[in-house]
């Protein structure tokens, strides 16, 4: 009772921040802001279940957000697929792929699984800037336009673009959030909670780890990848950074930033640092030293991330 | 026909013949408990009972079936359930967590109805509720029910590991040293804990080092040394079994004299 009353209460709690942060946005930039963290913020909310729930390590995940970015770009021209079918295919295809690569990684523990899953990174985004003919090569290859605004204009739903992608994306990552927390407190939630404390005690009481784990890496991966296509949805544009190892470390720094274990702590994880560099621009040629050194200070005075240091001193250190 | 059958069982460390050719059986309802110096290989017997160690010679069977070096998860779903001797809790889910996670099997989780949390979903994690906080109860930890598992004595972690392999609804019940390190008045209550898990039929492998606790238990005690069993029988024989008493205390059994293990 007292779980799922704060699990909607997360939800609410979301749901009215995505609702009013647009009374005080000066301009069209802030939306566009707003739909960066939304779009990481899904990216990460699949690296809770992965890092937080199971606590298995991947350095690779942007791979599967270039995955389904390609899919909403290439798929259109080649296959004359609809975008949004598109979308599903990327998907499809990064779940495919999670579950063929992770079979023989996730096998591999700590240290081992990272470079693992880091070496997978490294390859799609090496084969999309390599296979220039097709993908466009390092510059970037056109996205087509999803074409759901034009639709919700026909009946009467005047959006801006910025606006309309702050609201799709919004809806997405609260989906994803609603999903999140249905799964930390079902029967699979705490079967991937129990092999990340103790493998040997969960294997004991009967939980098939091997399936266990690969369900949450392919889970994490149909996240990564839903917010690599609504990138390039939205950007209309894709290059291969979008799967490169820069954008798989900046997920798993969010992820560990908002406090791995916590569904809400993807958000703020990646809230942070998608506008700290906005706001620290300000600081010019310090930029990056101050933001270094935010990081580090969150790590050292929260170790368990954001999101559950600040509710433990809410809650008055209980 | 035995609930356990374990047959001329043995590994090998590095050359070292850990455990070398043991063999017994365990009835329903019988508590059997192994005892032996340290270093006698009780927990690597355990370990290769409960699938945690492959065996290099010998065989398990479980009621008839033959399942050596079987994966702990296959195990369990057979109703082998076991306590770890260093505990294996899952230190931060809240203690109900820990035995609702003992539920699993019966739970038959799906990933998408988790997901979605269908009214199915709910319903077993609902039972799973109920039947957890009753285990919680047997074992006198349901006023923690809600706190982090972590937060717990090392007497209250002992019975939490047990009602978590209770939550299994185990036909065995592997209980690696549940009273070590634990304080007079806890002993005495895993005393009456596994008394009564017995009673209700389920047959007990126990490995104890508080004598007292095994001789007055158990219905049947083997005694392991060096990796091999060197005397079994009940607790007034294997007490002033000769052989027993040199084991234990590394003197001639004429000049030890009678019930050193009384």
């Amino acid at each position: 009772m007292r779980l799922s009353s704060s699990k909607h209460l997360t939800l609410l709690v979301l749901a009215a921040i995505i609702l009013i942060a647009p009374f005080g946005f000066p301009s069209n930039f802030y939306y566009r802001i707003g739909s960066l963290i939304f779009v990481n913020g899904l990216a990460v909310t699949g690296l809770v279940i992965l890092i937080g729930f199971a606590g298995q390590i991947s350095l690779g995940h942007a791979g599967f957000a270039g995955i389904g970015a390609y899919a909403c770009a290439l798929a259109p021209q080649y296959l004359g697929l609809h975008p949004a079918l598109a979308m599903l295919l990327g998907t499809a295809l990064s779940a495919a792929i999670a579950w063929l690569i992770g079979r023989p990684i996730l096998r591999l523990q700590g240290y081992y699984l990272a470079v693992a899953t880091l070496g997978f990174g490294i390859l799609v985004s090496m084969v999309l800037a390599n296979e220039a003919p097709i993908t466009g090569g390092p510059d970037g290859h056109e996205v087509p336009e999803l074409g759901l605004r034009k639709l919700l204009e026909t009946i009467g739903l005047d959006l801006s673009n910025a606006q309309f992608w702050y609201a799709f994306t919004g809806l997405f990552l609260l989906a994803g959030t609603w999903l999140a927390l249905n799964l930390h407190d079902s029967p699979s939630g705490r079967a991937l909670r129990a092999l990340h404390d103790s493998e040997i005690a969960a294997r004991t009481v009967g939980v098939d780890v091997t399936r266990y784990k690969l369900s949450a890496f392919v889970l994490s991966a149909v996240y990564a990848s839903l917010s690599g296509s609504l990138l390039a949805l939205m950007n209309k544009f894709i290059t291969p950074d979008a799967a490169g190892f820069l954008h798989s470390i900046e997920l798993v720094t969010m992820t560990v930033l908002g406090g791995a274990g916590s569904v809400p702590g993807a958000v703020a994880g990646a809230a942070l640092l998608t506008m700290l560099p906005q706001v620290l621009t300000v600081l010019q040629d310090y930029e990056h030293m101050i933001l270094g050194l935010i990081m580090m200070l969150v790590m050292i005075f929260m170790p368990s991330g954001l999101v559950p240091s600040l509710s433990r001193l809410l809650r008055g250190r209980t | 026909m035995p609930l356990l059958r374990v047959e001329g069982l043995g590994i090998d460390f590095g050359g070292l013949r850990a455990v070398d050719n043991v063999g017994f059986q365990v009835e329903p309802g019988e508590i059997v408990s192994v005892i032996g110096p340290n270093g006698a290989g009780k927990t690597t017997l355990f370990n290769m009972i409960s699938g945690a160690y492959q065996p290099a010679r010998g065989a398990v069977s479980l009621d008839g079936e033959i399942v050596t070096g079987m994966v702990p998860h296959l195990l369990a779903r057979r109703g082998l359930s076991r306590t770890f001797q260093n505990l294996q809790i899952f230190q931060k889910m809240t203690v109900l967590e820990n035995v609702m996670v003992g539920c699993h099997l019966q739970e038959r989780a799906s990933l998408l109805a988790d997901l979605f949390s269908t009214p199915a979903s709910r319903k077993r994690s609902a039972e799973t509720r109920a039947a957890a906080l009753k285990l919680l109860e047997r074992v006198g930890l349901d006023c923690a029910a809600d706190k982090e598992a972590s937060s717990l004595s090392y007497g209250a972690l002992k019975r939490l590991e047990i009602a978590r392999a209770l939550a299994l609804e185990p036909r065995i019940l592997l209980l690696d040293e549940p009273a070590a390190g634990c304080n007079a008045v806890e002993t005495e209550e895993i005393d009456h804990l596994v008394a009564d898990v017995a009673k209700s039929g389920v047959a007990i492998l126990l490995v104890e080092h508080d004598m007292k606790l095994v001789m007055r238990i158990s219905n049947h005690i083997v005694v392991l040394d060096r990796g091999e069993k060197i005397a079994e029988g009940r607790p007034g024989e294997v007490s002033r079994d000769p052989k027993v008493i040199e084991a234990y205390l590394g003197v001639q059994p004429k000049e030890a004299g009678g019930h050193a293990l009384g």
